[in-house]
């Protein structure tokens, strides 16, 4: 390198300023940074600063499972033929020899029972799969619950809630594949819905199953949508949701030395490149031990699919419950259109609720912002208590899927707790309207009363367990005063005001009417910060008070 | 920065409200806490030791992935071992699972350690500077794009932009029209089963799904379900899948007398009726019968249908009877059908009349 440069002209060359590398690696570093730059790309990210809170471990559970998915997945596709031909089962599980079956069920018998390590890979693939979406979705609801989601992470916060959805129906796709009894019923299940669709059901029934149900396309077809098309757009989106993190870096709660303005916390080299690398190998080696004892999906135990046949525990996975318990709550409305048109409303109403029950959370970041017209940035979370009406309404959208859950577990909850099933549904009906009502209102209370004690704290100290007995012969409780920090940690938050309505008569006296949108806003915003919805913090003065002594203990 | 961005910092913008840290307030932000040594940071025995326990990690893990090796070829892959309280399993399985688990967990479990223990445990901050550039930025990049905007005539060549527009949304209907070959017209497809070539001159036999045998009235016990298929369906036919998806029946044999709807007793014989077994909702097959009661239950959703009263949908998400096939015997006494359904099988659809 250095011979070449000196042949070369002195002024016009770009010249390598560059000390000589002090060993191997740092040579090998040069060359590769001279291609690629990677100096200036270290130099902002490798002591780039993370704060540190367990809740972070939720996003990171993520992106492990997605990782070790992969991984088995691109094994498991090394073995498996998706494929709906007809054969006989010759193999080593003797209850199905001599039964036909698909091609795709023989070879997920043959990875199960012939392939060593076989069963153990599809045992991770699928754990991993049920732990994905479990981690998206508890991740989901911190950074719901903390305001995460706020500008300027609203972009993210849809990255993050379509790779919830694409993870669901990833993972329904992935069910379905081995052709065994029960994902047959998922995909009949899937056909049915779609054939509800008015006008076009039954044309995009025929071409998305190449013809009448089931043929022999599904498998090949949700193979390929299954390993590649959803894959790669997740991976996509996942890639752009990391970017995006390390871009706004992660927010933290309020505390000492905290501000919108800074982030405190661990630099990535080394300490958290040890525990975040480490932990994926703790997710991994739990994953592996768990698929080692609690055995998932054993297909062998379904049979074959055939559509005449059913397995009586006819479960999606748990994540597709709150649409299994929707399908299985409505009535079975059918009503005729147009004379001698079928609209199928006892399946078609369900089928249009789920991407609402979905959406509504999906979009809730920019609901908030609009009602509280808020264009500041937040990097400080809020404690779920201090955000009381979102916090109710996160609880409300969770028990609504809990209830839709246990609609989708009807049978089951029969079983276990006998109970008819009919009363269950009844219930279910009732709850899916009652319940969220309900909890909204016992979260919002629950959060005010939670500030309350907040502010109590703040003003008169915690409790120390110590009992003083008053000279007149009253028993009290020593009360001691809370740290600076405490203090701090307790009152940091802000407390937005509702937004007001402009006066009704502008300067020169002409009345003004305000439009029915700023009268929604103004009346929802009223409820987000209005005197209901938040417990004033203490002020300077209240603290002077009561700190100044008189008549307090 | 320019005062306007840093507006958009929340604190910038509270200060406004009056909420600035003063001497004498109460509530103020008192800094980041003095940085608190570990054990591991003063004492260098207890650095040690803690080197030696993730070493020992480490060293754990080695040694389980040679017993992940071992127990591939130790163990044989149909072996099944009772484990308690797991009950049956594959001992294989368990060992490579259990092997591996290990040989990860323990990587993770020592590095974790590691960042613990021996790492610094400094916080530090660092600056966050705003997402939104600043107007001078902003201004600039604007400037540019409208000189590019300008200099393409985009703007002023209204013609030029609107036609660019419409192609724009045209083309991609090429990709959709592309899919149309993805599956057949659906005609009357969803109509007609394997039935339908049945005729009262060209009888169908019913053929039992469990003994392949046609069968007769008196097979037919009073109080059991028995399943069905059209005579000629083989099941290493090409489209076995497809025909029994639509063909299957359900035959249930009721007293005459218990027969609520005419119809429905007409349409079977001596009271012996035939039902598709498909169910009217989504379209899983029925197989659960209450004899009591006449009521065959779906277990995907739960739809219960009433046999003895046309199939009519006492509970559940089915929104319609199951469809009925006409029986009858022929001279040999043999059940046989005389036609297709009166109505389609399985989950309703636009097309399907009412
Ligand atoms: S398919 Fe029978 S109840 Fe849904």
């Amino acid at each position: 390198m250095s011979s070449a440069s000196g042949t070369s002209t002195g002024a016009t060359k770009p010249s390598s300023t560059r000390a000589k590398p002090a060993n191997k690696v740092e040579s090998a570093a040069d060359w590769v940074d001279g291609r690629l730059g990677i100096y200036t790309l270290a130099k902002s990210n490798l002591r780039k600063i993370f704060p540190d809170h367990w809740s972070f471990m939720l996003g990171e559970i993520c992106l492990y499972t997605f990782i070790i998915i992969i991984l088995t997945g691109v094994y498991l596709t090394l073995f498996f033929k998706p494929s709906m031909a007809e054969t006989v089962y010759h193999g080593s599980y003797v209850p199905l020899n001599g039964i036909r079956m698909s091609e795709a069920y023989a070879s997920t018998m043959n990875i199960s029972f012939e392939v060593r390590g076989g069963l153990l890979i599809r045992q991770i693939h699928h754990w991993a799969a049920i732990v994905f979406v479990a981690a998206m979705l508890v991740h989901m609801m911190r950074v719901f619950f903390t305001g995460a989601f706020r500008k300027p992470r609203e972009i993210n916060w849809l990255f993050g809630a379509g790779l919830l959805f694409l993870g669901m129906f990833d993972g329904f796709m992935g069910y379905s594949l081995p052709d065994d009894l029960l994902s047959g019923t998922g995909i009949r299940f899937m056909e049915g819905a779609i054939l509800a669709v008015p006008i076009v059901g039954s044309y995009l029934a025929m071409f998305l199953y190449g013809g009448q149900f089931p043929g022999t396309d599904i498998v090949p077809r949700f193979f390929t949508i299954h390993v590649l098309l959803i894959p790669g757009i997740m991976l996509g989106l996942l890639v752009a949701h990391l970017i995006l993190v390390f871009y706004h870096k992660h927010t933290q709660f309020a505390g000492p030395g905290r501000t919108e303005k800074n982030v405190v916390g661990m630099p990535l080299m080394p300490v958290y490149m040890a525990k975040a690398g480490g932990f994926f190998f703790l997710v991994f080696g739990v994953i592996a031990a768990i698929s080692a004892i609690a055995t998932v999906n054993p297909i062998w135990a379904y049979g074959p699919y055939r559509p005449d046949q059913v397995s009586t525990d006819a479960q999606p996975d748990w994540y597709m419950g709150f649409s299994e318990g929707l399908i299985r709550v409505m009535p079975g409305w059918e009503i005729s259109v147009w004379g001698g048109h079928t609209l199928n409303l006892g399946v078609f109403i369900p089928l249009m609720v789920f991407p609402l029950v979905l959406a509504v959370i999906w979009l809730y970041p920019f609901v908030e912002a609009w009602v509280t017209n808020d264009k500041r940035e937040h990097h400080i979370a809020d404690r779920p208590r201090n955000a009381p009406v979102r916090t109710a309404f996160g609880a409300a959208w969770i028990s609504l899927y809990l209830i839709l859950l246990a609609g989708g577990g009807n049978d089951l909850i029969a079983t276990h707790l006998h109970l008819s099933i009919n009363t269950i549904t009844y219930a279910v009906r009732i709850g899916f309207f009652v319940v969220p009502v309900v909890v909204f209102v016992i979260t919002k209370r629950w959060c005010l009363g939670l500030q309350r004690r907040d502010k109590e704290k703040v003003l008169h100290g915690r409790e120390s367990g110590i009992i003083k007995r008053l000279p007149h012969g009253e028993f009290i409780e020593v009360h001691a005063e809370l740290s600076a920090q405490d203090k701090f940690k307790l009152t940091a938050h802000e407390q937005p005001q509702p937004i007001e309505l402009p006066a009704e008569v502008d300067e020169n006296g002409v009345a003004r009417k305000a439009g029915v949108l700023a009268k929604t806003r103004s009346k929802l915003s009223e409820g987000f910060y209005g005197e209901s919805a938040q417990i004033a913090k203490p002020t300077a003065e209240e603290h002077a008070e009561i700190t100044s002594g008189h008549g307090h203990h | 920065m320019s005062h306007d961005t840093s507006d958009n910092m929340p604190e910038a913008h509270d200060a406004s409200h009056g909420a600035v840290a003063t001497h004498g307030d109460p509530f103020a932000d008192p800094g980041l806490p003095a940085h608190e040594p570990r054990r591991t940071d003063i004492d260098e025995r207890a650095a040690k030791r803690a080197e030696r326990q993730v070493s020992l990690l480490f060293i754990v893990s080695m040694l389980a992935t040679i017993g992940f090796i071992a127990s591939y070829v130790v163990f044989p892959i149909d072996e099944i071992v009772y484990i308690f309280p797991i009950g049956h399993v594959s001992s294989l399985n368990f060992a490579l699972g259990l092997t591996l688990g290990v040989a990860l967990f323990c990587i993770g479990a020592g590095a974790v350690h590691w960042a613990r223990t021996l790492m610094s445990d400094h916080e530090l901050p660092a600056e966050r500077h705003p997402i939104e550039a600043d107007d001078e930025l902003r201004a600039d990049v604007i400037e540019q794009f409208k000189t590019g905007a300008a200099e393409s005539g985009f703007g002023r060549r209204k013609m030029l932009r609107n036609t660019l527009i419409g192609s724009m949304a045209l083309v991609p209907l090429s990709g959709v029209v592309l899919l149309r070959d993805l599956g057949p017209l659906p005609e009357q497809k969803l109509a007609h089963t394997g039935w339908d070539k049945a005729t009262p001159q060209n009888p169908i036999a019913l053929v039992n799904m469990n003994t392949n045998k046609p069968m007769k009235a008196e097979d037919i016990i009073q109080g059991s379900l028995t399943f069905a298929k059209p005579e000629g369906l083989e099941e290493d036919a090409e489209d076995f899948q497809v025909q029994i998806a639509k063909d299957a029946l359900m035959l249930v044999r009721i007293a005459p007398e218990d027969i609520k709807d005419n119809q429905s007793r007409e349409l079977g014989f001596e009271g012996i009726l035939a039902y598709s077994k498909i169910c009217t909702h989504v379209g899983c097959p029925i197989s659960l019968y209450e004899q009591q009661t006449h009521h065959a239950l779906c277990p995907c959703h739960q739809s219960t249908f009433d046999l003895a009263d046309g199939a009519r949908v006492i509970f559940g998400p089915a929104g319609h009877p199951l469809p009925q096939l006409k029986i009858t015997t022929d001279e040999q006494g043999y059940l046989v059908a005389t036609g297709d359904f009166d109505e389609p099988v399985g989950p309703s659809y636009w097309e399907r009349p009412r």
